[in-house]
């Protein structure tokens, strides 16, 4: 991108929460001044399926997708994604993995093996890679379904926007019972970025 | 205010700007949020239609009466609709109508990739194409001002990067309608041949005004870059071109997309070295292009198949190779969409698979993904509605073979009030031996749970009857005792109930009566119900493997349960030949 801005790609495993996160990335960029898109893929894939998201910002965003090699940042919410969408990050972009694995159905089948030692031959690939333990921290806090938010502070850090005002972004967009628990997962997720 | 909308919810807001009265749809990816943002907007009469064909008439008969209206589909759901679609053309409006089309270049949820910009093209009707979500909101309270100054039904067609994509949006206010008055008028809503002749006349002069109104319309754009390169575009094709190309190209942006504005074409034609034509899928504007005697590129160099993105339409133009990312040699597994823990389809298709001798005629809905390993229940898709009528034919051609095996059909609740009621009045009139099996989860799942005439509530959240499809399929012209009700999370009843159907010279039916496990009731009720592996009497047979549970997994030598995913169906519990899975947890009411 020729402006100031940056490509976020977001990729996990149907029912992660990777939407809720891409929307609450988007809304803080928002909130932020820029200019953003964000693409999401709904329907089939969602059944547990290996999903993806893409979040554009800048001073003027035209498409809302971006390509192979194009990725500031990748963060991936289950481990064996990061293997399949690592084509899209930049030679010198950031790979957060989260330290979490989700067996497809070949591998609980038998009939494929999940890739072993796999943080080993990620960061050999994308030498800024950060191993991130999100879903032991959403189990420490009580629960596991806000790996998605501490995986989004994970990402607002190595964003450098940390100091930016995401309390206001989390009221607008987290329900009022979910919200004290979810603003501990996105602290949680900055101190692991 | 400024918003981040995606395509779905400006469609929504522009339509209550505009001071739309009614709108229908029936639910279809990607088009789906738009009426469920559309129900959030309590001046809008909104409802979920039996099918798409339905919520257009419903539509069309409101635009008669002089409301505002709007239906929404997906591209095949037009094909449904294609019958009213024709002839509202010619009919046109008393209150603005617009029916909104959302296409999926890519097939991400979808059984083809059929272009539909082809239907403005053949339905002779205007077409408007947003390129972004506040395109989407402007576009569409343009469309109904096109729609009553033209008096003609106006398409806006959409597709997935439009309708899942976010972005900036600036709102306004709903200016309020009234609806228009309604006069008796058979010369122009009813189409006898007399009158529909006289329309004809009609609608062709009516393309050429709107042909004139485009050339001039706020909807063309042009930006100058360099001369070389000159990129026509509409919709998402658009900011890609815009995108990769930057002021290495000159654009003219085109927003109404038919007709086409030929001589704003040929003026931009004249002032560029090379003329490109990015467009996603088919030749729609490059073939009018080309028909005009303007020489041009575009899919010799670009993709039919897929969608388009900024890296191939720098390479097709510009020779750029894409950027290539970091690389570890190693290809993943894949990652097949599956059926949920606790699904209440597995059950059934389940005691399906066992039975070998069985055809499976499959249809639109979570259960396709039961023609996947390791069920591999249902060898054809085609439709919604198919999953029955396919059976009575395969069924016949079977008998004509000499072969035995008998032919079942699986389809949905919200597929069987959609088109598979008329499927199995047909398949009992003309004495169908084939087996109707319907996996009622009391919703309209695969496209997120939405209300169907089964679940006793209005896509408005009001109470309502609730079809009984055991009751319909009598009313259908089922006997009785060929109506088997069953509970798919008792794998015995569902293998009696095969058994039974399968051997029955008359037409039979099954229905399942578990809801859906991502329900949140059923969800909440059966929250801490779960099931566990006894390691010390498992023999890692893999039994409860074969279900094709993603809770269920082999990890180090032990079978393990996710006790978050499982809901306690307790499938796995019935086919554990050792009795090493039991149950925990409880119920709560």
């Amino acid at each position: 991108m020729n402006n100031n801005g940056k490509n976020v790609l977001l990729v996990g495993v149907g029912g992660q929460g990777t939407i809720l996160a891409s929307k609450l990335l988007s809304e803080g960029l928002l909130a932020l001044g820029y200019d953003v898109k964000m693409s999401e893929i709904h329907g089939m894939a969602q059944r547990g399926g290996s999903v993806s998201t893409h979040v554009r910002y800048g001073a003027k965003v035209y498409s809302p997708v971006m390509g192979t090699g194009e990725a500031d940042v990748l963060v991936a919410f289950e481990k064996m994604e990061a293997l399949r969408w690592l084509s899209y990050l930049s030679s010198d972009g950031v790979l957060i993995v989260n330290n979490h694995e989700i067996y497809p159905m070949p591998v609980i089948l038998g009939q494929a093996v999940y890739p072993q030692v796999l943080e080993k031959k990620l960061a050999e690939a994308a030498p800024r890679m950060l191993l991130v333990e999100a879903a032991k921290a959403a189990a420490e806090l009580g629960n596991p379904k806000v790996m998605n938010v501490v995986l989004l502070g994970a990402v607002v850090k190595s964003l450098g926007l940390a100091d930016a005002e995401w309390s206001t972004t989390l009221r607008a967009c987290v329900p009022p019972h979910a919200l004290e628990i979810n603003e501990r997962a996105f602290r949680k997720g900055l101190n692991l970025g | 205010m400024r918003e981040l909308l995606t395509g779905n919810e400006a469609i929504a807001r522009g339509a209550w700007e505009a001071g739309c009265h009614v709108a229908a749809a029936y639910p279809g990816t990607p088009s789906t949020e738009i009426l469920e943002n559309v129900s959030r907007y309590k001046e809008i009469y909104s409802e979920w239609s039996t099918n798409e064909k339905v919520s257009l008439e419903v539509v069309s008969g409101a635009s008669m009466a002089g409301a505002r209206a709007m239906c929404a589909m997906k591209h095949v759901g037009l094909n449904v609709a294609a019958d009213p679609f024709f002839t509202m053309s010619y009919i046109g409006v008393n209150g603005g109508l617009v029916i909104v089309d959302a296409d999926d270049p890519g097939l991400f949820s979808s059984q083809n990739e059929q272009d539909n910009r082809w239907y403005a093209l053949h339905a002779k009707l205007p077409m408007l194409e947003p390129s972004d979500s506040q395109e989407c909101l402007d576009f569409m309270k343009a469309a109904f001002d096109i729609s009553e100054r033209f008096d003609t039904p106006v398409l806006l067609r959409v597709t997935t990067r439009i309708c899942h994509s976010k972005s900036v949006v600036e709102t306004g206010e709903r200016v309020e309608r009234p609806v228009r008055e309604y006069t008796r008028n058979p010369a122009k809503n009813a189409m006898l041949p007399v009158f529909a002749k006289a329309k004809h006349y009609i609608v062709e002069k009516r393309l050429l005004e709107l042909r004139e109104f485009n050339e001039t319309s706020p909807f063309i754009s042009t930006e100058e870059g360099s001369g070389e390169i000159g990129v026509i575009a509409s919709g998402i094709g658009w900011q890609h071109a815009r995108e990769a190309l930057g002021d290495r190209a000159s654009f003219l942006k085109l927003g109404m997309t038919w007709p086409l504005p030929e001589k704003a074409i040929r003026d931009f034609a004249s002032k560029v070295e090379n003329l490109w034509i990015v467009e996603e899928n088919d030749t729609f504007i490059e073939g009018a292009v080309r028909g005009m005697g303007i020489a041009c590129s575009g899919k010799d160099a670009l993709p039919l198949v897929d969608e388009l993105s900024p890296a191939l339409i720098a390479k097709a133009i510009l020779g750029t190779k894409p950027a290539s990312g970091p690389d570890t040699g190693i290809t993943p597994p894949n990652r097949p969409p599956l059926l949920c823990a606790g699904c209440p389809h597995r059950g059934l298709l389940f005691a399906m698979s066992k039975k070998k001798e069985l055809v499976v005629m499959g249809d639109i809905g979570c259960y396709g993904l039961g023609s996947m390993p390791p069920l591999n229940v249902g060898e054809s898709t085609v439709c919604m509605g198919a999953g029955f009528s396919a059976v009575i034919g395969f069924q016949k051609a079977q008998e004509k073979a000499g072969r035995s095996q008998k032919v079942f059909g699986i389809l949905g609740d919200s597929t069987f009030f959609h088109s598979g009621i008329t499927g199995l009045v047909d398949a009992v009139v003309n004495k169908s031996r084939g087996v109707f099996v319907i996996l009622d989860n009391r919703i309209t799942a695969m496209t997120g749970q939405q209300e169907n005439p089964g679940t006793g509530r209005t896509l408005m959240g009001e109470e309502t009857a609730a079809l009984d499809i055991p009751r319909l399929c009598a009313a259908c012209g089922v006997k009785e005792n060929h109506i088997h009700v069953v509970d798919p999370y008792d794998l015995k009843a569902s293998r009696e109930a095969v058994d039974a159907a399968y051997a029955a010279e008359e037409t039979s039916v099954i229905v399942t009566t578990r809801p859906c496990a991502l329900i949140k009731e059923i969800q909440k009720a059966r929250d801490s119900l779960h099931c566990v592996v006894d390691a010390e009497k498992c023999v890692l047979c893999s039994s409860c493997l074969k279900l094709g549970c993603p809770a269920i997994t082999k990890q180090e030598g032990r079978i393990l349960i996710d006790s978050v995913a499982c809901n306690g169906c307790t499938l796995c519990v019935q086919v554990c030949p050792k009795q090493a899975i039991s149950r925990e947890g409880a119920l709560h009411e």
